[in-house]
């Protein structure tokens, strides 16, 4: 308007920056295409460098092999019993790492009681429970989202604890002294101020949940990606190892994704991070 | 009945922590007594137990001996009929600016649509119309603060607490929080008892200054400020705002070199 100088230095300043904002993405993608390059180069010369390429498929075939899978119903099937299985084995585990999280941090009975057997447990790989939780549960689809809930259990609730017993407490003074009663503190004071650890929580649990699922399909299960990976190896379709691997980057990937954005759809108040690390 | 609200009569106040088997008494023999609508600054040296006298009143901390009466009601625990203004980082950072104001009257039950009304007053009161939809943590530690007095005022509450609620401000910032302060005050009559450490701010806002004795903190003087209101900000170049000044200084001065050197009891 009628302050040109001041609207013209930030324009000035902002033509480097955008230069550097198209300038990135090219560095990056130019990163992935080396490296597949690379990938591409090991298999055709059939390397042999300690490491040997010479059984590794080829850019090419892994991507013949994923058209090929990806047309057919049956890579479906895998993928929706691992789908299934994770939301599921999340969604037990959110509701009791949050819940008994919430408790134990906000009381001190609750603590002493609850998080003795929490801390016992946790140092167990969910992987080591692969037996137990065969012999535990009656079917092969129970067990398996009995890893992956324990898998995803012990960050959630490790950082609900945190995230209440790092709530201000001048927070919850300010809220007596409002009229706030002990159930709107643990509304209003409690749970909002616990939800940047929570989700920080849900997404490391996520991540360890899907290294849970994968373990447990290798080891007993009858579907799922990871079973499906794992077969690929037992009868020698090795394209299909590296599709399989490829899917469970992708969908675990996406689901730290769906997990971020809920997270900063629930928490509009945190400072917007254009690049928050995974 | 609103006439008469806002009467505090703290007795033979004495409050003692226990930490670690250490005994600190913060404060011992603390007597004051302030009319409905009085504005009384607590002034003194640091540590010498001024915020405790606050949070007595709040009922934060419960006194070891003595009491504390608001309007005839023994002080049991913290109610909206004595709203605290903290120093700073007071405000739910998850709400915004409105809906901040708006929590007393939320947790009294009031409607959604009459308690927005009711906070909006409060806002433009203290200068943030057009602020409501924004986040604390989008605010200057200035317009946080102000925000802090419009929630606790938005509750009508008969006392409010203030705990050094400029302490964090630059100075031109916090003249200015002291000027709007009188002038919400005006408008919205309520006990305000002050704690501060800053000399011209006691004398300029309060109606009486009491100033503190070392720790255990006392009353060890009741100063009137029969300085005029409104209080334009060019009082404090007044010969009689210099001759209090004067006067408390030598006050303050003497219990901050005691703080230093007293013997631990």
């Amino acid at each position: 308007m009628g302050t040109a100088p001041l609207v013209g230095a930030p324009a000035d300043a902002a033509a480097p920056l955008r230069l550097a904002g198209w300038r990135r993405p090219v560095l990056r993608a130019s990163s992935i295409a080396l490296c597949l390059v690379a990938w591409h180069v090991a298999t055709l010369w059939d390397l042999d460098l300690y490491v040997r390429f010479q059984n590794i498929p080829s850019p090419g075939d892994v991507l013949t092999e994923a058209v090929a899978l990806f047309g057919s119903a049956s890579f479906y099937v895998h993928i929706l019993a691992s789908l299934e299985r994770i939301w599921l084995g999340f969604a037990i585990a959110t509701v009791l790492g949050v819940g008994l999280g919430l408790v134990i941090g906000w009381s001190t009975l609750a603590a002493d009681v609850l998080f003795p057997p929490i801390e016992l447990l946790r140092p167990i790989p969910a992987v080591a429970w692969v037996p137990i939780s065969i012999m535990l549960w009656p079917t092969e689809r129970s067990s398996i989202v009995f890893i992956t809930t324990l898998g995803a259990f012990f960050p959630i609730v490790l950082n609900t604890i945190h995230g209440v017993e790092g709530i201000d407490r001048q927070l919850v003074r300010a809220a007596t002294c409002l009229g706030a009663g002990r159930a709107a503190i643990f509304r209003e004071v409690v749970l909002p101020g616990a939800l940047p650890s929570i989700v920080t929580g849900l997404s490391v649990g996520m991540g360890v949940s899907w290294i849970c699922l994968i373990s447990a399909e290798m080891i007993s299960g009858q579907f799922g990606v990871g079973y499906f990976t794992w077969v690929a190896y037992g009868i020698v379709k090795y394209s299909q190892i590296v599709v399989g691997m490829l899917t469970i980057g992708v969908l675990g990937m996406l689901s730290s994704l769906v997990i971020r954005l809920v997270g900063a759809r629930c928490m509009p108040w945190l400072p917007r991070r254009d690049e928050a690390g995974a | 009945m609103d006439t008469v609200a806002g009467r505090i009569e703290i007795t033979d106040l004495g409050v003692v922590f226990g930490r670690d088997g250490r005994r600190v008494e913060a404060v011992r023999g603390f007597t004051l007594m302030t009319t409905p609508g009085e504005f009384v600054a607590l002034l003194g040296p640091s540590g010498c137990g001024k915020t405790t006298v606050l949070n007595a009143v709040a009922g934060f901390v419960p006194p070891t001996v003595g009491r504390v009466v608001v309007d005839g009601e023994r002080v049991a625990e913290p109610g909206a009929d004595r709203g605290m203004v903290f120093q700073q980082h007071s405000l739910f950072p998850w709400k915004t600016v409105l809906a901040n104001v708006e929590f007393g009257l939320k947790m009294r039950g009031i409607g959604s649509l009459e308690r927005s009304l009711q906070a909006r007053r409060y806002l433009s009161l203290v200068g943030l119309a057009g602020f409501e939809r924004a986040y604390p943590g989008e605010l200057s530690g200035g317009m946080q603060q102000r925000v802090g007095i419009a929630r606790v005022l938005a509750n009508r509450p008969r006392v409010m607490l203030m705990d050094e609620p400029f302490g964090a401000l630059d100075a031109q910032t916090r003249l200015a929080m002291q000027e709007l302060l009188l002038g919400v005050w005006r408008e919205v009559r309520t006990t305000v008892l002050f704690v501060t450490h800053d000399i011209d701010e006691a004398i300029f806002l309060a109606d009486r200054v009491a100033v503190m004795t070392a720790r255990p903190g006392q009353v060890r003087d009741l100063i009137p400020v029969k300085l005029p209101r409104p209080r334009p900000a060019e009082v404090i170049a007044t010969a009689e705002f210099m001759a209090l000044k004067g006067r408390v200084l030598a006050q303050v001065r003497e219990e901050s070199g005691r703080a230093w050197t007293a013997p631990r009891p």
